[in-house]
């Protein structure tokens, strides 16, 4: 039962951290408005798309990092948490999203046309956002139910493509200064590093010495992405 | 005579006037220049930037008489200036370390008077002109600022080139422990810049060394710097220590870093979009910021930012597409 309440207590309050961004920046606007600009520069359209995207990308890895974090931890209900994390993700994408669309190009429908046809960096970000959909649309249990774990478990897979083309979204879009994409992708190697670590290395072979190159391959990236061994025959 | 520097000791007109009173002083200007004909007026200044001294005597223009400048404020805190970090409030934030007194220019190349001159040595023969420009950022973001300068063209008669001279090419000062985003390879440092030798004689063209009758601020370039309204920002070299008269065209920090982004000319042109976003139509910063600033409507960009009358005819018979 304490368990149970301390669990409750803190997810309540990632809920709340989690909205600590949105809340923040919504601030910054009303103090700027009030003020001058202090927090959202003269330019507030662009600094808030950027902060709204930095924020979506840092949802992605500590969502990329929940499990990690678990195992390192030996926490096993961290995990709980996860959906949520996720979920935040996609809500600051999203809203990263309808910045620019709404704010920046003002419902310009034919600008967004053009931009996605013919800037790699928007359509790559756009990609990002529509491959988040599903994962968070299937985020519940009944849809869990729905599609049986493994086929689930497979289809969120769909994280890591999500994590690696919205770092390089950020790359494309960045005029000289690297650093901060740098970073971002660094941690994200880091926590695909230690899964590689974790499965691969470190792990016992349960699989069978003589089985051929193919099934082993698929056996690596079955380890290194916590894929069940029997997906195959799940049909 | 004709500039005097404010004495640290001397009262600050903000102590004196308050801030706002500057837009009725230009009315006021404007009114008294249309009935005497006055060419000189001396200038009383307030200032939100407490501190940084402001020119006593400087020309009225009718350059930008009807425009609306973006406020100082926006002016000083929104900035490119890479020497600084790459963020737009790193600048005002760290660009105490430059030390824009004493500074020296260093001129050279194919010019009668050639060697380095100190800052005042290359300014004060000079009249100041207040001259209100359009800013176009490459970015696609726009502002109106009251320069303080001299048109290059006046530096460089002074300074006699040959005819040997095509281009002239700018150079910012490169010293890690006055600029230390230097440390850093963002771009290719020194920052370098450069026009054609018609463009730099252009009456536009101007050696800003002011923004709303105050000396620069570091984050804007001080103690000199370059202005070229038809062309987008980056252009605007800051911080020059160098300028050298050649015969080849000079290269650019922006072209260096990403040719098929940046062009040597970079002129300000709508019809040709940058790779990554369109030039079509750009946000003006008024100063205004927060929610108001997020809801106002993008306007029209212009070609050659609306000065095409003063600089068409530089261009002519050049593909524009090709010399982006």
């Amino acid at each position: 039962m304490a368990l149970n309440r301390s669990k409750i207590i803190l997810k309540n309050f990632l809920f709340v951290a989690s909205l600590i961004p949105l809340g923040w920046l919504i601030f910054a606007l009303w103090s700027d408005t009030e003020n001058g600009s202090k927090f959202m520069t003269a330019d507030p359209v662009q600094k808030l798309n950027r902060e709204l995207g930095d924020w979506a990308l840092i949802f992605v890895i500590i969502t990329l990092a929940i499990r990690p974090l678990s195992e390192i931890f030996n926490s096993r209900y961290l995990i709980a948490y996860r959906r949520m994390l996720g979920l935040f993700a996609f809500f600051y994408a999203t809203l990263h999203l309808t910045s620019y669309v709404v704010i920046d190009l003002q419902l310009n429908w034919d600008d967004f046309a053009k931009d996605l046809i013919k800037r790699n960096f928007i359509l790559i970000g756009m990609i990002t956002v529509v491959l988040m959909a599903p994962l968070a649309i299937t985020s519940n249990k009944k849809m869990i139910k729905l599609l049986g774990s493994k086929a689930w478990q497979r289809l969120h897979l769909l994280i890591y493509p999500i994590a690696i083309l919205g770092v390089f979204h950020f790359f494309m879009m960045v005029r000289a200064d690297y650093s901060r994409p740098l970073i971002y992708f660094t941690v994200i190697l880091a926590l695909l590093a230690y899964r590689y670590w974790k499965n691969v290395i470190t792990a016992t072979p349960k699989a069978p010495v003589n089985q051929s190159s193919k099934s082993a391959k698929q056996s690596f990236f079955r380890r290194v992405l916590y894929l069940p061994r029997t997906i195959k025959s799940s049909k | 005579m004709l500039i005097k520097f404010r004495k640290p000791s001397d009262a600050l007109t903000s102590e004196i006037v308050n801030k706002g009173f500057y837009m009725n002083r230009r009315k006021l200007l404007s009114t008294a220049s249309a009935l005497g004909g006055m060419a000189l007026v001396p200038a009383f200044l307030p200032t939100a930037n407490a501190g940084h001294p402001q020119f006593t005597t400087v020309k009225k223009t009718s350059w930008g008489k009807d425009l609306k400048p973006t406020t100082l404020d926006a002016i000083t805190s929104h900035n490119n200036f890479y020497e600084f970090g790459s963020g737009k409030s790193d600048p005002k934030k760290y660009a105490h370390t430059l030390k824009p007194k004493p500074w020296s220019i260093e001129v050279s190349g194919h010019v009668e008077k050639p060697g380095i001159f100190n800052y005042e040595d290359l300014i004060k023969p000079h009249l100041m002109e207040e001259r209100i420009y359009r800013m176009r950022c490459v970015e696609a973001w726009s502002m109106v600022i009251p320069w303080v300068g001299i048109p290059l063209a006046k530096i460089i008669k002074r300074l006699n080139p040959t005819s040997k001279a095509k281009y002239v090419a700018f150079q910012t000062l490169l010293d890690i422990q006055q600029m230390p985003s230097q440390k850093f390879p963002i771009l290719d440092w020194p920052y370098v810049e450069g026009l054609r030798i018609d463009e730099a004689m252009n009456p536009l063209t101007l050696i800003a060394v002011g923004i709303f009758g105050e000396e620069l601020p570091n984050q804007n370039g001080a103690p000199l710097r370059l202005v070229v309204p038809w062309k987008y920002g980056f252009k605007g070299i800051k911080s020059i220590v160098k300028i050298s008269f050649v015969e080849q065209q000079p290269q650019s920090s922006w072209n260096m870093q990403a040719p098929n982004e940046y062009g040597f000319y970079s002129n300000v042109n709508p019809q040709v979009d940058h790779p990554r976003w369109s030039q079509k139509r750009e946000r003006f910063i008024t100063g205004e910021g927060g929610i108001a600033a997020l809801f106002s409507k993008k306007i029209d960009t212009l070609m050659f930012n609306g000065y095409a009358e003063e600089v068409a005819d530089l261009y002519k018979g050049l593909d524009l597409y090709k010399h982006f």
